[in-house]
């Protein structure tokens, strides 16, 4: 979806929302959205009773109530027009989905080993299927055996094939991607219907969209306001009367409609489906619109520290060599013994020596002639080479001081003291030796990504607390939370340990938000409010969380939090623009509905506009194409900035509460303006 | 507008401040099981009238029996006070012989005072025997102050408690604000007013001849006893039908005060509560400062009308020399202090007046009712406002919670769909109940325009102020509408019975709501309650939700005939 970015103006989209707007017309869509279908009683009602009017010749300013009754379409339709424009997007990445869900054949393995060839749809959960090279994985499962390279660019848009392999953390294989070599046997762990790319095309489209709590609060809040403003305005016809004033239903109908929050109303549900279709265009899938929102309210931020807050590799920065030994000479056996190792920090190393001291060209080939390299293996824990009768070796303290053995060469207690200060400051000692005989310490420095510091800043100020998770021990841990300016973190971290740090947060009622890939992240994953599993990681983990990142880019959970503090920060703008209009729209139509038998009542019609009729006819107007104005907003989402509540606060409210009580007496004025130039309002 | 005035006006308005905090710490005392005040003269009463009743004071109550024993005590009250009326012929205490009301009159005046509206469609005097007066409604001055006190202990204590449904007990909360709180104040206010010249006796009605030879009937009474419970309850029920402008009532300037005091000293204390329960007292003075600015800028809005005065008024009615409009008004209160007055009472739902709110400039008179429009929460009715203001606190909460992308949270406490829904609800019903009676009002030709003396918008005025005392339990009168008949006796009486119940089970609900959630840490994310901007806003939520909901009708009514006013229109 990378590679597909649709714009929200595309002509497609506008053309296909345009035919939804009508669509939605259907009353049953409509009472989901109780303001806009308020709106809509009121549109037929008029429009019932214009034609009556016309039919038995009563009518009054016919042109006058003819244009009320379009414009109160129109704010329906507008409203529709943009929940149509925001599922536009999602529908279009549907559709590209769905060609990848296409009937698929599955080779199904019975319990014998022979290969039956089924329909996708056929399977079951624990079906195991062979796929080959060429062909599409028949549903999501678990590589069970083999070894195969898979594209995922239908779901991830990344073209680059990843690797899938039995057992470990990378086992996950997701129904509608390709197989591109090798092979692969899978246990499909979902039913057809059931899918990872099912759940994403209902998600996409909309269609799974449940309200959230807050949204749901929301409408309690709008629901009340708009009986408030039917109760206003049914009662207002008595006092009308009693006052020898009555009104026509067309004008009632217009303060009515002007008066309850259509602008929030009609853009609800827009704003809604834009977060999360916001969230898939940053490839994280929500499971639940609960999830995103409780996003916006995450206390407690874990972040691995690996891959999240330093680069996923360590490099090598320095070389210390014991007292004796020249730095060139520890650089050489250093480099030499790195040139085998493909690992970042192998290569790091040999880029070290390099630059250092010019150390370069260097190829295994032309080192020697007889040359035998010592591979990295988890018994030794060390790696090397031998040369030339030179035996080089290079590998973590513990692991060389075990291969030294009784040798005893060297000054060991301050090989010690060295690897202790480099322990120390964040960095992980790697210690060089040769025939025996130890030389030195390489630095290699974990990494810290750059801006780290400036956004766990920006997350302090929203009230976010960040800890660090690491298996490293506390004084490397210590070193690069300071480093990085995280304010907490946990050293030697196991499983166990992240699940009761977000149980003790819990307790304490807090919001906790944790990235994890491997089966043993599962249970945290469950348990933390907001679990953003990452796509490469076990089918396991992904279940457990409530979000999947396809990037698999921990440091997204920050990103993940913006938007949902932007989907409550929307809503509650538009609110508060809404309510706020209605200052403008009371000033414009009650002198307007009065003035004709109390013209004293002028006084109010501080806007000055021109007729009643055209004052009237300006607020109904202004009201639909506030809507139609808002939109763009409603999608992109008021901007968040990381300040303090108070100061968010203060500066949305002068945005949204003032500029919504000031915007439609402009607006209305300027309607009433053109409207009486082109000679509509008679 | 003179600079004595206003010196008057900040004066009172300072004084009022003085007094929040020890009032606050009194009633923190009685209420929240620190050890109460006068305990060694009050305790032995106390635990006697337990073990008379039967009450167990520790075993709390959840908010549905603590709903079911309030709602049944209202009952019983509520039928004492009609039984003791429709019978007070052949009950002692009555020098004036008079007979029962009829029965919806009543029950309008049971309902009323039970409700701690105290409206009166009667005239004290002319009506009610000593007896009734002590009894019936004196005492239900007390029961019904003291209930809405409980209430707004209630909902404290649900914002302070946390993971509970035990809200307290109701039988204890009554005991201990009528014992601690209001038997206390009131004795001590009634000697004070006793002192300035208030009468207290129980003598027949004095016939006096007067300097132009006629014979005056002069009404007396246990007077002092009933004013001073009838203020500190925010009662407002007059012995007398002219109520505070009374001189037998209200004989000195200093009474005057004292009596303007009286009826915001608790809901004022109860803001130093909520923040000392809660262990905010930021908050709580935040609260404070929200009700103090709407009063007062009611307060010069309303001295300011009535200071430039009636531009209709006859040339020889010299306003100038007077300093505004003085129709209506006791010329020994003047334009500062009838207004303040008229403010006060309105902004707390107590209802005493001390001039006629009917005779007030249209803007003038606006204020008053605007100030019961607004949902009673300006200071309001004892705990009652506290109650409506912390429902309009919660709205607040929310709303800016949206606009700081965050779930909203109230003192540590995430507010929710529930919450929200609870306090729509209250707000809701308030102008349901107000609209709906006073729109069924004017389109009755022969049941709801018959009692009006006023024709156009100030007639609409007149319906319209009489629907919102009754729902905001306010009780005071515009005046100029005969209420006594049968139609406004009963559909008053069903305004104040929503007006109070309906509004109390929301609250109750959100009592009990909060009390279960857990605390919420409070971090740099949450939007904090205790700053000038959460008051700020506050006030703005409270006043939109007012005018949008009112602007219509208010167009028509104070508005319409401000206009009328100027552009010099008689009828």
């Amino acid at each position: 979806m990378k590679k597909q970015k649709i714009s929200i103006w595309d002509p497609t989209i506008i053309s296909q929302a345009l035919i939804q707007s009508f669509k939605k017309l259907n009353p049953r869509t409509m009472l989901k959205n109780p303001v806009m279908f308020v709106v809509e009683v009121g549109a037929i009602f008029l429009t019932g009773k214009l034609i009556a009017n016309l039919a038995t010749g009563s009518a009054g300013n016919v042109g006058f109530e003819f244009q009320i009754t379009l414009w109160l379409w129109f704010t329906v339709l507008f409203a529709n027009f943009a929940e149509a424009m925001a599922e536009g997007r999602g529908k279009a990445q549907a559709d590209t989905l769905r060609q990848a869900k296409t009937e698929t054949v599955a080779k199904r393995l019975g319990s014998k080993g022979e290969i039956k060839t089924v329909g996708a749809t056929e399977l079951r959960v624990g079906d195991i299927v062979l796929v080959e090279a060429g062909d599409l994985i028949p549903g999501d499962g678990d590589v069970i055996e083999g070894v195969a390279s898979v594209d995922e660019s239908a779901i991830t848009g990344e073209s680059a094939p990843v690797i899938r392999e039995s057992g470990g953390d990378r086992s996950a294989v997701t129904g509608g991607t390709k197989v591109l070599s090798d092979w692969i046997k899978v246990r499909i762990s979902s039913n057809p219907g059931e899918s990872f790319i099912d759940r994403m095309i209902a998600l996409v489209e909309g269609a799974a969209r449940q309200k959230t709590p807050n949204e749901i609060a929301l409408n309690i809040l709008l629901s009340g306001l708009t009986i408030t403003f039917l109760l206003a305005v049914v009662t207002l016809q008595p006092f009308a009367i009693y006052s020898n004033a009555a009104q026509t239903v067309f004008v009632l109908i217009s303060l009515l409609v002007c008066l309850i929050p259509t602008t929030i109303g009609g853009l609800l549900s827009a704003i809604g489906i834009a977060r999360m279709d916001r969230l898939i265009q940053k490839n994280v899938l929500a499971m639940s619109g609960r999830a995103v929102e409780a996003a916006g309210d995450i206390n407690t931020l874990l972040l691995d520290k690996t891959g999240t807050i330093t680069l996923g590799n360590r490099q090598a920065t320095e070389f210390i060599p014991l007292p004796g030994v020249s730095d060139l000479r520890l650089a050489d056996a250093a480099q030499l013994a790195s040139l085998a190792d493909e690992t970042p920090e192998g290569r790091s190393i040999v880029v070290l020596a390099k630059n250092r001291f010019g150390l370069r060209g260097r190829k295994i080939g032309g080192v020697g002639k007889s040359h035998e390299v010592v591979p990295f293996t988890a018994q030794t824990r060390m790696s090397g080479i031998d040369l030339n009768g030179r035996k080089i070796r290079k590998g973590a303290a513990d692991a060389i001081e075990a291969y030294l053995g009784e040798s005893r060469n060297g000054d060991l207690p301050e090989l010690r003291r060295i690897v202790e200060r480099v322990a120390r400051v964040g960095g992980t000692p790697l210690v060089v030796a040769e025939n025996l005989q130890p030389l030195g310490v390489i630095f290699l420095k974990d990494i810290v990504k750059g801006g780290m510091r400036e956004r766990f800043n920006e997350l302090r100020k929203m009230g976010i607390r960040t800890v660090m998770i690491t298996g490293d021990n506390r004084l490397t841990a210590a070193s690069i939370a300071a480093e990085a300016g995280v304010d907490d973190f946990l050293a030697e971290a196991k499983p166990e340990d992240k699940m009761a740090l977000i149980k003790r947060e819990q307790a304490e009622g807090k919001l906790v938000a944790m990235t994890g890939d491997g089966t043993n992240d599962a249970p945290a994953l469950a348990q933390a409010d907001v679990g953003v599993a990452m796509n490469t990681g076990t089918q396991a983990a992904k279940e457990a969380g409530n979000m999947v990142d396809l990037d698999s880019d921990p440091t997204k959970l920050i990103e993940i939090v913006e938007i949902g503090k932007q989907l409550l920060m929307t809503r509650g703008a538009l609110t508060t623009f809404s309510i706020a209009n209605d200052v403008a729209k009371y000033f414009a139509i009650i002198p307007a509905m009065f003035v004709a038998t109390f013209p004293v009542l002028n006084g109010l019609n501080v806007m000055n506009l021109q007729t009643p009729q055209s004052a009237i006819l300006s607020a109904v107007i202004f009201n639909a194409l506030v809507i139609i104005g808002l939109i763009p907003l409603a999608l992109k989402g008021v901007r968040y900035r990381a300040l303090s509540a108070s100061a968010l606060l203060r500066r949305n409210l002068c945005i949204y509460g003032l500029g919504g009580l000031i915007a439609p007496f402009i607006g209305i004025k300027l309607i009433d303006i053109i409207i009486n130039a082109i000679g509509i309002a008679q | 507008m003179t600079l004595n005035g206003i010196l008057q006006i900040l004066g009172y308005l300072v004084v009022l401040t003085l007094v929040t905090k020890p009032m606050g710490i009194y009633l923190t005392r009685v209420f929240d099981g620190e050890r109460a005040p006068f305990e060694r003269i009050l305790g032995p009463i106390e635990r006697m009238i337990y073990a008379f009743c039967r009450i167990k004071p520790d075993s709390e109550m959840n908010w549905k029996q603590y709903g079911r024993a309030m709602v049944a005590f209202s009952m019983i009250s509520t039928l004492a006070v009609y039984a003791i009326q429709r019978l007070q012929y052949y009950l002692p205490l009555n020098p004036q012989a008079f007979a029962a009301p009829s029965p919806d009159s009543s029950f309008n005046t049971a309902v009323s005072f039970m409700t701690n509206t105290n409206w009166q469609g009667y005239s004290g005097e002319a009506t009610m025997s000593y007896f009734t007066q002590m009894t019936a409604l004196s005492i239900q001055n007390f029961a019904s102050a003291a209930v809405g006190l409980a209430i707004a202990v209630v909902l404290i204590r649900g914002i302070a408690r946390f993971e509970t449904d035990s809200l307290g007990n109701f039988w204890s909360d009554i005991v201990r604000g009528i014992l601690y709180v209001l038997l206390p104040l009131a004795f001590v206010a009634a000697i004070f007013f006793v002192s300035q010249g208030v009468i207290q006796n129980f003598k027949p009605y004095e016939v006096v001849q007067t300097l132009e030879g006629t014979g005056q009937t002069i009404a007396m009474g246990p007077v002092a006893s009933q004013l001073a419970i009838v203020l500190v309850g925010t009662n407002g029920g007059g012995f007398f039908n002219a109520n505070s402008a009374h001189p037998f009532l209200n004989p000195t300037p200093l009474a005057n005060f004292v009596q303007m005091l009286l009826i915001l000293i608790i809901p004022a204390g109860l803001t130093y509560t909520l923040g000392r329960v809660t262990r905010s007292q930021s908050h709580g003075w935040a609260v404070y400062a929200a009700m103090m600015i709407l009063l007062t800028c009611g307060t010069f809005a309303s001295y300011w009308a009535e200071s430039r005065g009636n531009p209709l008024l006859p040339q020889n009615a010299d306003q100038s020399t007077l300093g505004g409009n003085m129709e209506g008004k006791e010329s020994r209160f003047g334009i500062t202090n009838s207004v303040l007055f008229a403010t006060v009472t309105t902004g707390a739902s107590c209802g005493a007046v001390n001039s006629m709110h009917d005779s007030f400039t249209p803007l003038g008179g606006m204020v008053p009712l605007v100030n019961i429009l607004l949902g009673e929460v300006i200071f309001g009715g004892i705990g009652a406002g506290l109650y409506g203001m912390l429902v309009f606190v919660i709205l607040t909460v929310f709303i800016a919670g949206l606009m700081v992308g965050r779930t909203p949270e109230y003192l540590g406490k995430k507010i929710e769909s529930y919450d929200v829904q609870m306090a729509i609800l209250y707000a809701l019903i308030f102008p349901l109940t107000i609209l709906v009676l006073t729109a069924i009002s004017v389109l009755g030709e022969d049941f709801g325009l018959t009692s009006l003396n006023n024709p156009g918008a100030h007639g609409l005025s007149e319906i319209l102020y009489a629907f919102t005392s009754a729902t905001g339990n306010n009780g005071s009168a515009f005046a100029g509408l005969n209420a006594n008949t049968l139609w406004y006796n009963t559909a008053l009486g069903a305004a104040m019975l929503v007006g109070r119940f309906l509004m109390i089970v929301p609250v109750l609900a959100i009592a009990n709501n909060l009390a279960r959630k857990k605390r919420v840490p409070e971090s740099l994310g949450t939007f904090p309650v205790n700053t000038a901007l959460f008051t700020a806003l506050l006030i703005s939520v409270i006043i939109i939700v007012g005018a949008l909901t009112f602007f219509p009708v208010l167009t028509l009514s104070p508005i319409l005939e401000h206009f009328q006013m100027l552009s010099g229109q008689k009828f």
